[in-house]
């Protein structure tokens, strides 16, 4: 990209050197990024690397503790009413008003906004009808699946028009399906121009959705950038996993080649998989060697480890 | 200092909403709540009692009727239930992901636990005057004054709720504050019948003995310049207190 390109593609929002502080802990540690209009950016990470914190800064719910952080161009200490005027957020917990039924949890929501109500009754079923939930218009929150749940709460998001939608963790929970459909929704709003951010753990869903995206860990950004550009980087074209056996590990010392550790399996991350595998089928049985794609996964686990956080 | 315009009013309605949607189990207690106190205590205990300083017994109580239903419904409305949509629901939450923010929040919310007391009052007064134990017209006095009262329990019972540690904990001021008001607050007999001590101090910390000697005056239509004092310390501590919630609660709340 040229200089003259970046400087007629807008930033929704603009972070430099982000930092959040809790009393015995920093969750964000100095980050800087940028979301571009129009593109769907991603929040990867173990659980406690900081992605829900950042998230709340942007919506403006959480002070942060230094550094500057704009969205559409504004401060968000100073001006935290027009930047969430403007925002649809997906939080990670449903928090439905139980109270209601599915369109009178949208009518509620719309007049948080001050959205009049000749303007929020047929929005309210447009949204319904979006998310494939208008048989549902009546039903109380609790008798609701949590599919349909996070539908409805993709659908609240969206009562105000936002032009940027924040997800946290938009799929956790649930079935093929149900995540299938959000993905078709998520991407005929980036269509439509708006943008998204997204914080997930589910790895394919990051590969599929995000045009860029960032790789966190103990509250620094790792890496960032398209997917496959970040796969090629750090994980090769492909890997080879073979068992990890005496005679493989020897094998691969003399080709003088890396590999991981993967519990009771290695393996080696190379743009030329098959004489990898050639190599190796000489010392094992032929069931024991695979070759596949490298995927965000890969690069996940060999940028934040293999070893668990809570 | 504190962050409120007219979005106050989308939080309010959101709670009227609920309200009236379960209207009917809501309509109850200010209907059979009188009822059951007068004839138990009124007519049932007050056939010994006959009258206090002059009055008949029925007629002594029916104002405190009123002031504890205000206090009840206004303190149990910002305890338990805004715990629950705080911490269980996480109605706050969705709430100030929106342009309304947390000091709105939680001012709706005291806004709402008063409309609530208001809305008592309203209803139990028709039972009362069937029975005939309030002076006319006087008493439609009792309807804004609930909202002022009710504003005060609102206000004390969001204190406790930015504070306590879960729902039980809420307990300890129910038991430990709500109750002994109910009972020696000039409620059921008058406070000069307590030891001088314990009625000075009735008259600084229980909030509930100045609503009702001021119901009691607007029952029976006997106004005092005491009732001056009473209705400047009602004043003062809702200010107080209405500012403290939302302090506390931003701390609670604002991470």
């Amino acid at each position: 990209m040229t200089d003259q390109e970046e400087e007629t593609i807008e930033d929704i929002i603009v972070a430099r050197d982000l930092e959040k502080r809790f009393e015995d802990l920093t969750a964000v540690d100095r980050i800087s990024f940028r979301v571009r209009k129009g593109e769907v950016f991603g929040f990867l990470g173990p659980n406690g690397a900081g992605k829900t914190t950042t998230m709340k800064m942007i919506q403006c719910i959480s002070p942060k503790s230094g550094g500057t952080l704009e969205v559409f161009g504004m401060d968000v200490d100073a001006h935290p009413r027009e930047i969430k005027g403007r925002l649809g957020v997906v939080p990670q917990e449903t928090n439905l008003d139980p109270d209601f039924s599915a369109y009178r949890n949208l009518l509620v929501y719309a007049r948080y906004f001050g959205i009049p109500k000749r303007e929020a009754e047929p929005r309210a079923e447009e949204l319904l009808s979006f998310m494939q939930l208008e048989e549902k218009r009546d039903v109380l929150i609790e008798k609701l699946s949590g599919g349909m749940k996070r539908r409805l709460i993709i659908a609240r998001a969206l009562i105000n028009a936002p032009e940027l939608l924040i997800l946290d963790e938009p799929t956790i929970g649930l079935d093929p399906q149900a995540r299938h459909l959000i993905w078709e929704k998520l991407r005929s709003l980036q269509a439509q121009g708006n943008t998204l951010v997204l914080t997930t753990h589910y790895l394919d869903e990051a590969e599929r959705l995000c045009d860029r995206l960032v790789i966190m860990d103990h509250g620094k950004i790792l890496v960032e950038g398209p997917p496959a550009d970040l796969i090629r980087k750090h994980a090769g074209s492909d890997v080879v996993e073979a068992a990890r056996t005496p005679e493989v590990v020897a094998r691969l010392d003399r080709l003088g080649l890396d590999y991981d550790i993967a519990g009771d399996m290695l393996q080696v991350f190379t743009d030329s998989p098959h004489d990898v595998a050639r190599e190796l089928l000489e010392v094992c049985r032929h069931e024991a060697v695979m070759v596949r794609p490298a995927t965000l996964e890969d690069v996940f686990l060999r940028l934040t480890g293999r070893s668990l956080r809570e | 200092m504190i962050d409120i315009s007219s979005r106050v009013r989308s939080v309010w309605r959101r709670n009227w909403d609920a309200f009236i949607r379960t209207y009917r189990v809501n309509f109850i207690p200010p209907f059979v709540e009188p009822v059951l106190y007068l004839l138990a205590l009124g007519f049932g205990l007050g056939t010994y009692v006959e009258t206090i300083d002059g009055i008949p017994y029925p007629v002594f109580i029916a104002p405190a009727l009123v002031s504890i239903s205000v206090m009840y419904s206004s303190f149990f409305e910002c305890t338990y239930s805004s715990f629950v949509r705080m911490y269980y629901q996480k109605t706050f939450d969705a709430i100030i992901a929106t342009p309304v923010g947390i000091d709105e929040v939680i001012a709706g919310e005291m806004f709402w636990g008063a409309t609530r007391g208001m809305i008592y009052a309203t209803l139990m007064l028709p039972v009362l005057l069937l029975f005939g134990v309030v002076a006319m017209p006087s008493s439609l006095l009792l309807i804004p004054f609930s909202g002022l009262a009710g504003l005060l329990f609102a206000a004390i019972g969001m204190c406790f709720t930015a504070i306590t540690p879960g729902i039980d904990a809420l307990n300890y001021p129910s038991f430990l504050f709500i109750t002994p008001m109910f009972l020696f607050s000039g409620t059921f007999f008058p406070l000069e019948l307590l030891p001088e001590p314990i009625q000075y101090f009735a008259l600084a910390v229980l909030p509930l003995t100045h609503v009702v000697t001021i119901n009691r005056a607007i029952t029976l239509a006997t106004f005092s310049p005491i009732n001056l004092f009473n209705l400047a310390w009602i004043v003062v501590a809702t200010a107080v207190f209405f500012l403290l919630a939302i302090r506390l609660m931003r701390r609670r709340l604002i991470v």
